[in-house]
């Protein structure tokens, strides 16, 4: 049953990204990411990660793709726009291509399950809740690296502001 | 085949308690509308609905009737499927979010440990059918309603969820049925006393994501029309309207549930167990009549303008006071 469910998402998502990516319409693809993101929240919730599929949920399909739609909104692409699909060098992509799944795909072959690292086990994380191990984690041992990220973040927000920014004449 | 019976029976059990809520909220939504032209109409001394049936208390059933044999119309230039969609997507993520609000001690579809979370999650995807709906329409006037829609919810969802995590903090948990069970355990009660600044902000930011007056710009009458919806007609512009009443119910079961202490009341009602829920559910229905007649409409930049530097910081605020007394008391 577990592995007809996982089959049946891993297969879910991958054609839904498919269809992200080749939908002729930016509104179709926005939805069919929207797709991709429910289906990643019942895989999460299929490791008994209630937490982390909630949060997927909140924060990818309820604020990141909503600002896609506002963005793809403000710039009103109505029609279809069609480039060609290939470049002229696509035989040299295709190999290029080709050489990253091969390299990808040798780790795959001597594969074997890693010990377990840590305190925790599957009962334990079930016994004290995801959402409270996560913030002891997070708030607790790694609070420093967490603030460096939300800096970091801040940082990033700051030069977006900074490039879009209307220069006024006599400013500079 | 007892023991298929048996394998099916939680299964069965569970569809059964569904279809009676849903059931349930469908009147409760019905009858929302009746109460809510009713009393707007007694606070313009008017008389409201009078004619079908004994005070006009059919005429929700009416208006569903009226709704169904009409016309649905698609405008030309629209896209067909979703726009068909649009009004499924909003109806259904309000109402699946009845799924895990504790009605009574004993009585809730999915005891989720994350349930606070859910509720946020489903309201934020609620707002798809807005969108969508604005730009499947083809019309300057949804497409317009769409946009401010999206917006909107962005900015109040902030608020909202920031709002709420004073109460997780209080409570020590996500799970609402934990939550009314700490509530109770306080000193006083019930949180919207020491979480006074998360109730008012979480009230003012559910006016908003349930886009009623004042926040009521996707729909601004006077000027879209009606907003995302103005193309639609028939049932399809019912299942908006319904959605719309979903949310009230779900966002004032939720604020009874997180601030008011839920099921609990001051005394045990004999045989109705969920006696207070529903009591204090109807003032909260009532509240957001109640403003509707009062106030008038904001302005956009207003509105973006209270989200973004009145009820964020003012959250923000009350999560740090909360985290103080959290650990001095």
């Amino acid at each position: 049953m577990e592995k007809v469910l996982f089959g049946y998402l891993a297969l879910a998502i991958l054609l839904s990204a498919l269809f992200a990516v080749y939908a002729g319409n930016v509104i179709r693809s926005v939805l069919w990411l929207l797709v991709l993101f429910l289906h990643q929240a019942v895989l999460f919730l299929t490791l008994q990660a209630e937490f982390l599929a909630a949060v997927q949920i909140i924060v990818y399909a309820g604020a990141v793709l909503v600002l896609f739609l506002f963005v793809v909104y403000l710039i009103n692409l109505r029609e279809e726009v069609r480039l060609p699909r290939f470049l002229n060098s696509y035989p040299l992509a295709f190999l290029a291509a080709f050489g990253l799944l091969v390299a990808a795909s040798i780790p795959l072959w001597k594969y074997q399950p890693t010990l377990r690292i840590g305190t925790l086990t599957p009962e334990l994380i079930l016994k004290e809740g995801h959402t409270q191990i996560l913030g002891l984690h997070l708030f607790r041992d790694y609070l420093l690296a967490f603030e460096i990220a939300g800096v970091l973040l801040l940082v990033a927000v700051l030069g977006a502001v900074v490039l879009v920014r209307r220069i006024r004449e006599g400013e500079l | 085949m007892e023991e298929i019976l048996k394998t099916l029976m939680p299964g069965l059990i569970l569809i059964v308690e569904a279809l009676v809520l849903l059931l349930v909220a469908l009147l409760h939504v019905a009858y929302t509308t009746y109460a809510e032209r009713k009393v707007i109409g007694h606070m313009q001394q008017r008389l409201g609905p009078n004619r079908v049936g004994p005070r006009g208390l059919l005429q929700p059933i009416a208006d569903v009737l009226k709704l169904l044999t009409k016309e649905d119309l698609v405008p030309a230039g629209a896209d067909k499927s979703l726009f068909y969609l649009a009004p499924f997507i909003s109806l259904v993520a309000g109402a699946t979010s009845l799924a895990v609000i504790p009605v009574w001690e004993k009585f809730v579809l999915a005891n989720v440990n994350v349930g606070l979370l859910v509720v946020l999650a489903l309201s934020s995807l609620s707002s798809y059918g807005i969108i969508l709906s604005g730009w499947a329409s083809n019309s300057r006037y949804a497409f317009l309603g769409g946009l401010r829609a999206s917006a909107q919810v962005i900015s109040y969802e902030v608020a909202m969820a920031l709002s709420l995590v004073g109460v997780m903090v209080m409570a020590g948990s996500m799970n609402l049925s934990e939550i009314v069970k700490a509530q109770t355990a306080s000193p006083f009660k019930i949180y919207a006393i020491p979480q006074i600044l998360g109730f008012f902000v979480f009230m003012v930011a559910a006016i908003a994501e349930t886009n009623r007056t004042p926040f009521d710009l996707p729909e601004a009458e006077t000027e879209l029309v009606a907003g995302y919806f103005v193309e639609y007609s028939g049932i399809r512009f019912g299942l908006f309207y319904l959605a719309e009443y979903f949310g009230m119910v779900v966002m004032s079961a939720v604020a009874v549930t997180c601030f008011l202490g839920g099921w609990k009341g001051p005394f045990e009602v004999p045989g109705v167990p969920f006696f207070w829920f529903l009591l204090k559910l109807y003032a909260l229905l009532f509240f957001y009549i109640w403003v509707r007649a009062t106030l008038p409409r904001y302005r956009y930049d207003q509105l973006m303008g209270l989200g973004w530097k009145v009820l964020i910081p003012v959250s923000l605020l009350n999560i740090v006071v909360t985290g103080f007394l959290k650990v001095l008391v």
